[in-house]
Order: structure tokens, then sequence, then C-alpha cells
């Protein structure tokens, strides 16, 4: 699911209308902040809600731009639990530093009470970083890795 | 944040779950540790178990306390809890699902001896007439693994009773995932008073006196005060007996509250149901009592057993304690959530306030709207009525719609101040208010 510009459109006809001062609205990884008086905002979250920018064909998987390079996304947890950076103990990581990724790409897993969920790269480029220790917990919303995005 | 306030003063170590939503407020920055289980949706956050009791597992943390809302009562948490050798700060799976199940727990209260409303579980419409001959109207049709009013459906003749049962059928179904319901003779005036039980899982059971919480609107507590007013002592005395023998029979573990209709009419009392958890309104009963509930259920879950005997529990002066909700009376008490821009507690003589809320904090609208708790205490009910209006007046929250003004019309209401309100007190009021309005618009 996206949102266009008429989706947008209504929305702010909505807010207008009611008695709120401020909406702020997430579906399937877009975040829209709409403030009475203020311009509205489409943008992604605080590092954290698996944001989109630019619509990606992939609501919810794609990583926000990290604050510092406009070009270096965050790979966000997209749950609490156990972060591993191999599919088993002693086998060779998904990703090291320096790989390429796909947007399906899985860079990681991520555990909770034995239930393993994958984690995409949700961008095509190089990792550039890796935040998270293996075994560490990670929390929903954290940043586990850094991608500069490829052209 | 109630708990970790205790936690805090016992030096107990705090690890806060919090929604994506819920990160930055007031108990977030209060616990030693935050961590972030999902986003705001319940669903994906709160509601998870397993989420739940992996972060409990990873930050090496011994106990889970539930508080008082989502899981506090669901036996799956207790379950897993169990199997992972984390502690549940509450009583076991098997009790919470004991009295979770309305039937099951009617069951417990009759083979305890004490009184239920006449009613019966019904599984078809046919069925249902039949019983409901029996019973008499009014009658309540009430879902079986319900609360908080939702499944719950009022039926005045036997006709309507096949089209009253469908929808609360359906509501129960959609709301609690069980869409068994069962009547019961409507109480014309019933007071809502409730005992405070503790029990130390083999038995062993104390209570810390009673609650009157009357004064609801659609089965949403607003004020709730301690000791219920007017009540004879052989009326008490039989309540307080009642509810320590449904606890005991239960082995029950932990802090609960069983709840009863008193009838006003009858001088009698019917149990209703009984709360696994520790209630939103017990600061009234530590108020008087002088006991943290919190400390006493860690105790228990520590293993600790009672550490309070029966003759310890002496009661002094009355307490009253109303919920400020961010809701609009003027608009059908419409939720209202928002910005807090501005907000000053009291802090009078007294006076006690539970609150999440301070300037800045945000109301998310996926959780309930209760911003905080003011308890009065006093020597006696007119002196806890008085400060309890004196800290309503000094009290101010700007940018959210509260309950304020209504708890002011409550509190100096003639037959509030009489005591011993019934639960369609608040109806009355309601209505009373909005006939004043009309007149006064038609004049």
């Amino acid at each position: 699911m996206s949102l266009t510009a008429a989706d947008v459109a209504e929305i702010m006809r909505l807010v207008e209308q009611s008695g709120f001062d401020e909406l702020t609205l997430e579906i399937d990884g877009i975040k829209l902040s709409l403030r009475r008086g203020a311009p509205a905002e489409l943008s992604s979250g605080p590092g954290l809600h698996l944001p989109a920018v630019g619509l990606p064909e992939t609501p919810g998987t794609a990583p926000a731009p990290a604050a510092a390079e406009p070009n270096v996304c965050n790979v966000a947890s997209p749950l609490l639990g156990t972060f591993y950076r191999a599919p088993k103990p002693g086998e060779p990581p998904f990703v090291e530093v320096g790989a390429q990724v796909e947007e399906e790409t899985v860079v990681a897993i991520i555990e909770v009470m034995k239930l393993m969920n994958s984690v995409r790269a949700g961008v095509r480029g190089t990792v550039t970083e890796i935040l998270v220790a293996d075994g560490a917990l990670a929390e929903f919303g954290e940043t586990l890795m850094r991608v500069r995005k490829a052209g | 944040m109630r708990i970790i306030r205790t936690c805090r003063r016992l030096q107990i170590e705090t690890v806060l779950a919090a929604s994506a939503v819920d990160r930055d407020s007031l108990p977030a920055r209060l616990a030693d540790r935050t961590v972030c289980i999902g986003p705001s949706r319940p669903a994906d956050s709160y509601l998870k178990v397993d989420t739940i009791v992996h972060a409990a597992l990873a930050t090496k943390s011994e106990a889970i306390h539930p508080g008082y809302g989502f899981l506090s009562e669901r036996a799956a948490l207790a379950k897993v809890c169990e199997a992972e050798g984390v502690i549940f700060i509450g009583p076991t799976a098997a009790q919470l699902e004991a009295v979770g199940d309305k039937l099951r727990a009617r069951a417990q209260a009759e083979a305890a001896d004490v009184p239920v409303v006449p009613g019966s579980a019904v599984a078809s419409a046919p069925q249902a007439v039949a019983a409901a001959r029996l019973i008499g109207v009014p009658l309540l049709v009430k879902a079986v693994g319900g609360g908080g009013g939702r499944g719950m459906k009022r039926v005045d003749r036997l006709e309507d009773l096949p089209a009253a049962m469908e929808l609360a059928a359906a509501e129960a179904g959609a709301a609690f995932g069980d869409a068994r319901v069962y009547l019961e003779r409507f109480i014309a005036s019933g007071r809502h008073v409730e005992v405070q039980v503790l029990g130390d899982g083999s038995g062993g059971v104390i209570h810390l006196g009673e609650r009157d919480c009357s004064v609801q609107r659609r089965y949403q507590k607003l004020v709730e005060e301690t000791p219920a007013p007017g009540l004879s002592a052989a009326l008490r005395d039989a309540l307080h007996a009642a509810a320590v023998r449904i606890t005991a029979r239960l082995s029950y573990r932990g802090a609960g509250t069983v709840e009863f209709l008193v009838d006003r009419e009858r001088d009698d009392f019917y149990f209703l149901e009984m709360n696994a958890r520790i209630q939103v309104e017990h600061p009234v009963t530590e108020a008087v009592t002088g006991v943290d509930l919190i400390a006493e259920q860690i105790a228990i879950a520590d293993g600790a057993g009672l550490r309070l005997a029966q003759a310890d529990i002496q009661s002094r002066g009355c307490a009253i304690e109303c919920r400020v909700n961010a809701e609009d009376p003027a608009n059908d008490f419409r939720p209202s959530p928002g910005l807090v821009r501005e907000v000053s507690w009291p802090s009078q003589e007294g006076i006690r306030v539970d609150t999440h809320i301070a300037p800045g904090s945000r109301v998310p609208p996926f959780y309930d709207s209760l911003l905080g708790k003011i308890i009065a205490h006093a020597p006696d009910r007119a002196g806890a009525v008085a400060r309890l209006r004196r800290a309503i007046a000094s009290t101010r929250l700007e940018g959210v719609h509260t309950n304020l003004a209504f708890h002011e019309t409550v509190l100096s209401d003639r037959e509030f101040e009489a005591g011993g309100v019934d639960t369609e007190f608040v109806a009355r009021l309601l209505e009373r208010q909005a006939g004043r309005t009309e007149y006064a618009s038609n004049g």
C-alpha cells in the first residue's frame, strides 16, 4: 500500500474539518505528520518504524537514510529479539562490511523465543557498518546496520 | 510508573517494556532501563507474549510485573513465564484461567458458598428464552470471556432476547475471541462493592477492606472510595468473609479483587467476578491501610508468603480517588488524545497523585485515556471529599480535554455527598445536566 498525493490532500482536508490540531499517521512504513498552520511533512521516522522515503515498492522494509549522510540508509530491527549475523552458530555471517546487497538480501536474523525472523536489507548498495554485536538484544526500531545506496 | 516507584524504594532494578510511542514517557525515564518492544499498536507490542518474555530473558530480569492492563490477566503470559523460569508477579496460569472464565468463576463462588446473581449459561436462543423465564426480566446478556461492559446487553422484554443475544455474542467474539454468553438477573438498584485480597498461594488469605466503585459511566469506573459508605457492619463483614472464602478456595496467589453487586433494595449481595491483578483503584486501599500493595505482590511472588496477618490490617479514615481521563464530557466523553502542553498536579496535604503525564507528554490514541488518579485521604468522608474537591480545583491540564469538571459535579452532588449511590447514579446525573442545559437554552 502506498499513499498518493491525492490521499494526503484528502487527509489534510479531513484534519482541517476536525477538532484536532495535529495528526501523526503511520501506515506500512510511511509516517505522515500534519499540524494546523504548518506545512505538511511526509518524512521518515526518527531512525525507527522502517520508514520509507520516495515510497518504495516494498513498504515496511526500506531503511531510513542515516542522519549524517544522505546516501547511507539504516537497516532497522523490525522487532525486539536477539540479533544473529549468521544462519547458525559457526557458519559464516550473512554479510560483512563491504558486502553488496540487494533489497531482498537477508542480512541478519532476529530471534524471538526460538522463532527466527529474517531481516532484509531493503535497499540496494554496500554495507558500511554493522552496529549490533552478534547475539545481543536488538530493540524494535534499533539500527542494526548501515548501507550506502548504489547509484 | 506506580510499580517502578515501589521497586526503586525496594532497590529493585527495573526494565520497562515500552512501545515506540511510549519510549520517552515519564515511566521510561524513571525505569533503570527501557526496551522498545514494538510499534504503537498494542497487538504488535504490549500484547506480544513472546516478545515480552524474550525481553525479560535478554535483560536478565528475574520477574515480570504485568501491571493492570493488556496481558495482566492473560494465562498465556503466566504460562510462558512458568515454562521459561521467569517469575510472573501474579496468580498461576491455572488460577487466571479459572477466574477469567466467568462461568467457571461463578461455579467457584457457588462452591465456596458465596451467593451469585440468579443466572444461567445459554448456548441457543430457545434455551435462553426458557432460562430467561425462570430468571425474570429485566436481565443482562453477558460475555463469558468479557469485562468492561463489552458484550453486555440489557433486555427488558423476552421477545428482544434472541436479537440481544446475537449482538452480545458478535461483540464478545470480536472483543475477546470467545462468543459464549450467559444470562443474569438485572438488579434495578445495585452498588458495586469490591474487596481487596492477598493470597499466599496455599490457602492463606487476608482481606484489606472494601472499595465502593458505584460511580461508573457505561461500566467504566470514575470515582472509587473506601470504606463503602452506609453499609451495615453485618453486610460489610459478610462481604469480607465471602471474598476470603472464594480466594482461599482457589488457593489464590498474589493480589486480587473480588467484585460484588450489593442490592440496595434487598440489602443483599452477589458475587460478580474476580479480578486477578492489581487494580487502578488500589491506592484508596493503600491510603487507609498504609500497606504498599505492589510491595506485597512482589514479596508473595518472591516466595515470602503473606507478611501481614489479618489483625495487622487496620483501616484509618476515608479515601476517595477520581480517575482523570483525556475525554470530553461535552461530547459524550469522547477520547481526547493529543499533546499535554501544561500540567500542574495538586500537592496538598492528604493528596496523592499517580500519573505518567508531565508537560509535553503525548496522549496516544492507541491506549486508554487515563491521565492520572488523584487520591484524597482524611479522617472522615466529608473531609476526604473536601480535600479532593480542592485538589481538583488546583489541577491544571492544557492541551487535551479532561473530565475534571465532571468530577467536580459528581463530588458536589447531594446524592453523592449523602453516600451509597448505586451504579445508575452517573446516568441520572448526566440526564439531569442535559435537562438543565435544555431548560437554560429554551429560557
